[in-house]
């Protein structure tokens, strides 16, 4: 085989690791490189530092390691079955590519992960090495993910979690039937143990700053997962309910929904379906309820299991429960004032603030920044009053998007 | 009227400065006309009678402060004077700063907000390109950067923090920000020239175009946060015509390819999973866990990370059940290793009983919750899962053959006697389990730890280090 160019390898693993939904870069320890000994920065909120046409954001080298796998997983463009290009990049070759890029303020960081090459251990202590040199050659400061493999060595991840700000394990499919279907040499069993790992090792970890907050020194930004949606036939219920509980279990910074995706080379056991990308906004959206809106994961998808398309959640919900609303923007608490479509958290808290002082007006919620298209229906307050608008039979028809007739041809 | 005259670099830091004496000396917004001309800061006198310095302490919230602030970087003519206009509001109590409704603060805030946005861009978007090095054992790099607002000065620092092993300078079309030998400094642009291209940068627009997924084109996500006005500073941006004209062909290219036949010798490749046991076979103590991991006679072993399985010596002459793992538990996989367990470790110790002799274990092997935020609520098992779950239980009690139960709660009651209901009654009471072994029955020790009232919660505790003291006695341990 001929020698691949560093330009080669880069090309290929970074076409293999663009499945990878997660992005972040924000929280974590904050350090930073004024001693003028090292290189970075991190801590605070993460920076995107270039988009993609596909609406994504560029924020961390987000590379695989090699895409050789002995792992067969239907869904996904590395597995061992796949006709496409194999490489692999060396230590010293990823370590190099992340400070250049770093240096030339293109990106926060790196976010490794890679297919199974030999054993599982075998690949996750090589992951490891690239992140200690990083951080003990380099001095590398800024912001380190690594995707760990749930069949490594207990030894292994917690080394990961010193060295790493985040350390993400795939959940990949909604239900442990789908997994065992679409990827069975993955057990969920051990992906639901490696993450109850790094649960515990964060909380053992935890050390009391000078403010009184207790930080964990491993893996500082926390633990997150990504599910493939649209793969297999769980609901959007299903995947809720799932996402809440590895909320709940496993104290998880965030859960990504990836939209499967048509790959080069599919696999005869999973037809290139093409889900709609508006289900994985959907579920982007259901999820942010659960987390800041006081949503249950229950309470959000209708009776039929799945989202709404052509509207949002909050909105969707607010509609099937006319009885709740108009809500008194003036009186309701803080609970009922998240269920207003069109009400962010802030600018429920603007309103909070506001109130103590004088009564609301129509005219401040614009003022304060609150969708007024969306919430105009939901509430009644002074210079505004929905009158029949509430119980408006067509009043779903005013927000989705227009009826598109069937093509004929 | 005073006239004030803001020096180009040091800016905001001159502003405050006559700000504060201006407001001590109680100048009304409409009689101070702001402009910024010199270059350096050493031109600082203006040429307006000196006003003695301020008197009165000035009152106004940081938070507010850092906003207006922020605000002075806006390009806007008017800036100086709404941020002092909001000062003098703010100092004389005529406003207060939070109120979006007022159109001095609402003013404000539009303009902070700009500026805030025109910072995290340029944090975002400016490209080092690596230049020769200025001072000995530091790379140095160079950058062109064209903000819209006036925040070189405020930006740097970020830079500062970040790149401090090497030496960098950022141009703008009025300052330079530059970071020699770990120190900032800022001057007048002078050459207007972008730093050339260096050799990193065609690896980096290898990596724009791969990362790039063209089944998921979506331009307006990308110029919304990555507006054209910026592009001619980026390296990467020319490719993205290119990217998006190709990007149909190459998803449909992908959808009509047929699924292809795995290559040969995948088979030898392909990683095997090790069986787990089969609870068919031969089961042991030992080697309950994986059959027990794997059990989904009811629902609950899909949603808890894994099954707790008994723990204790095989011969134990004593076997306590409890009624199913709790959050610790389910993380560790081991029993009683949670809140729970550390009081009943300590009602043990207190009965004179140890624990490794002991076998412990739970009426249900799954944990059953209800996640709530970030956190799992415990819930109670129903009839219908103790009853799935029996099947172990009763293959532990076979197996063990302990001379005495303990059923801590009305779960494990049910589990072992076949009778649910309060335990208030039945506690310290002897009832027979199924298999015929007698059953004493006790508190759950979680419910201990449910007493508020602490002369309560120490008898009932009391009670049940006897319960614990009169199982040893029965089994003679």
């Amino acid at each position: 085989m001929v020698k691949r160019t560093l330009n080669e390898k880069l090309a290929i693993l970074a076409d293999a690791a663009k499945y990878d939904a997660s992005c972040a870069s924000s929280g974590g320890k904050r350090r930073d490189s004024k001693d003028g000994k090292g290189l970075g920065s991190s801590g605070g909120s993460g920076i995107c530092h270039a988009y993609a046409p596909d609406g994504r954001c560029i924020s961390l080298l987000k590379i695989l390691m090699t895409n050789f796998c002995i792992y067969d997983c239907a869904y996904c463009v590395n597995r061992v079955s796949s006709r496409i290009e194999r490489a692999r990049l060396s230590v010293d070759e990823i370590v190099h590519l992340t400070v250049e890029f770093y240096r030339r303020n293109y990106i926060e960081g790196l976010f490794l992960s890679s297919g199974i090459i030999r054993s599982p251990d075998d690949t996750m202590a090589d992951m490891v090495r690239v992140v200690r040199t990083l951080r003990e050659r380099e001095n590398f400061r800024g912001y380190v993910h690594l995707k760990t493999i749930p069949d490594a060595a207990p030894e292994l991840v917690e080394e990961a979690g010193k060295w790493a700000d985040r350390l993400s394990i795939n959940v990949e499919l909604p239900t442990e039937q789908a997994l065992g279907t679409l990827a069975p040499e993955k057990s969920a069993l051990t992906i639901r143990r490696a993450m109850a790992d790094v649960r515990a090792l964060r909380e053992a970890a935890r050390e009391k700053t000078f403010r009184g907050r207790r930080a964990s020194t491993f893996a500082p930004a926390g633990q997150s997962t990504q599910m493939i949606v649209g793969a297999d036939q769980a609901t959007d219920a299903e995947i809720l309910s799932t996402s809440s509980r590895l909320y709940a279990s496993y104290k998880m910074g965030r859960v990504y929904y990836s939209a499967f995706s048509p790959i080069p080379d599919s696999s005869r056991s999973l037809p290139l379906i093409r889900p709609p990308l508006m289900r994985e906004h959907r579920l982007y959206q259901a999820d942010w309820l659960m987390r800041f809106y006081e949503f249950d994961s229950g309470e959000i998808a209708p009776a039929s299991g799945m989202l709404d398309l052509d509207i949002d959640p909050k909105l969707a919900w607010a509609l099937t429960h006319r009885e709740m609303f108009p809500v008194d923007v003036n009186r309701a608490s803080r609970e009922l004032l998240l269920r207003v479509p069109g009400f962010g958290t802030r600018s429920v808290q603007r309103i909070l603030e506001a109130r103590r002082h004088r009564s609301i007006r129509y005219e401040d919620l614009v003022r304060i920044g609150c969708v007024m298209r969306h919430a105009r229906p939901f509430i009644s307050l002074p210079g505004w009053s929905p009158g029949h608008l509430p119980d408006d039979e067509n009043l779903r028809a005013r927000f989705a998007p227009p009826p598109v007739q069937q093509s004929l041809f | 009227m005073h006239h004030v005259r803001l020096p180009r670099i040091g800016t905001i830091a001159a502003w405050r400065s006559h700000a504060r004496t201006l407001l001590g000396n109680g100048a009304a917004p409409e009689e101070v006309l702001w402009s910024v001309g010199e270059a350096s800061a050493d031109l600082f006198a203006d040429d307006a009678p000196a006003l003695p310095a301020p008197g009165a302490t000035i009152r106004v919230p940081r938070s507010a402060v850092e906003a207006i602030e922020t605000a002075l970087c806006h390009r806007d003519g008017e800036r100086f004077s709404h941020g002092y206009a909001a000062l003098v509001g703010l100092h004389r109590r005529r406003l207060r700063w939070g109120d979006r409704s007022d159109s001095t603060i609402g003013r404000l805030l539009k303009l902070e907000k700009a500026v805030r946005r025109d910072i995290h861009k340029m944090h975002a978007f400016v490209r080092f390109r690596e230049v020769g090095p200025v001072s000995p054992g530091r790379r140095a790099f160079a950058a062109w950067f064209e903000p819209d607002h006036h925040v070189v000065e405020t930006a740097a620092p970020f830079f500062a923090r970040r790149f401090g092993d090497m030496d960098w300078v950022i141009a703008t079309p009025d300052l330079t920000a530059k970071f020699e030998g770990g120190n900032l400094s800022f001057e007048e642009t002078r050459d207007r020239t972008p730093p050339p291209p260096d050799a990193s940068e065609e690896l980096w627009r290898t990596y724009f175009s791969s990362i790039f997924n063209p089944a998921r084109l979506m331009v307006s996500a990308m110029t919304s946060e990555m507006p054209k006005k910026y592009w001619k500073n980026l390296p990467e941006a020319d490719l993205i015509p290119g990217l998006i004209r190709a990007a149909p062909e190459r998803a449909r290219r992908m959808q009509e390819a047929m699924p292809s036949a795995p290559p040969s010798h995948v088979e030898r490749m392909r990683f095997v999973r090790p069986a787990a046991e089969s609870p068919d076979g031969d089961l042991s103590l030992q080697g309950m866990k994986p059959a027990l991991d794997a059990c989904r006679r009811c629902p609950l072993g899909q949603c808890a990370t894994q099954a707790v399985a008994g723990e204790g010596p095989q011969d134990a002459r004593l076997m306590i059940v409890g009624e199913q793992p709790g959050d610790t538990e389910d993380l560790a996989g081991r029993p009683f290793v949670g809140p729970a367990g550390k009081v009943l470790d300590q009602a043990m110790t207190d009965a004179g009983l140890d624990r490794d002799a002991v076998y412990l274990t739970n009426a249900v092997k799954h944990f059953k919750f209800e996640p709530r935020g970030k956190r799992r609520l415990h819930r109670r098992p129903d009839t219908g899962e103790v009853t799935a779950c029996r099947w172990w239980l009763d293959f532990e009690v076979a197996t063990v053959a302990p001379k005495l139960l303990v059923a801590m709660g009305s779960t494990a009651a049910l589990a072992l006697t076949g009778q649910g209901g309060s335990i208030e009654k039945r506690r310290g009471t002897i009832e027979h389990a199924n298999s015929g072994q007698p059953v004493l029955l006790t508190w759950h020790p979680a419910y201990l730890l449910r007493i508020r009232e602490p002369s309560v919660a120490a008898e009932a505790r009391q009670r049940f280090v006897d319960d614990l003291a009169r199982a040893k006695a029965i089994v003679g341990a």
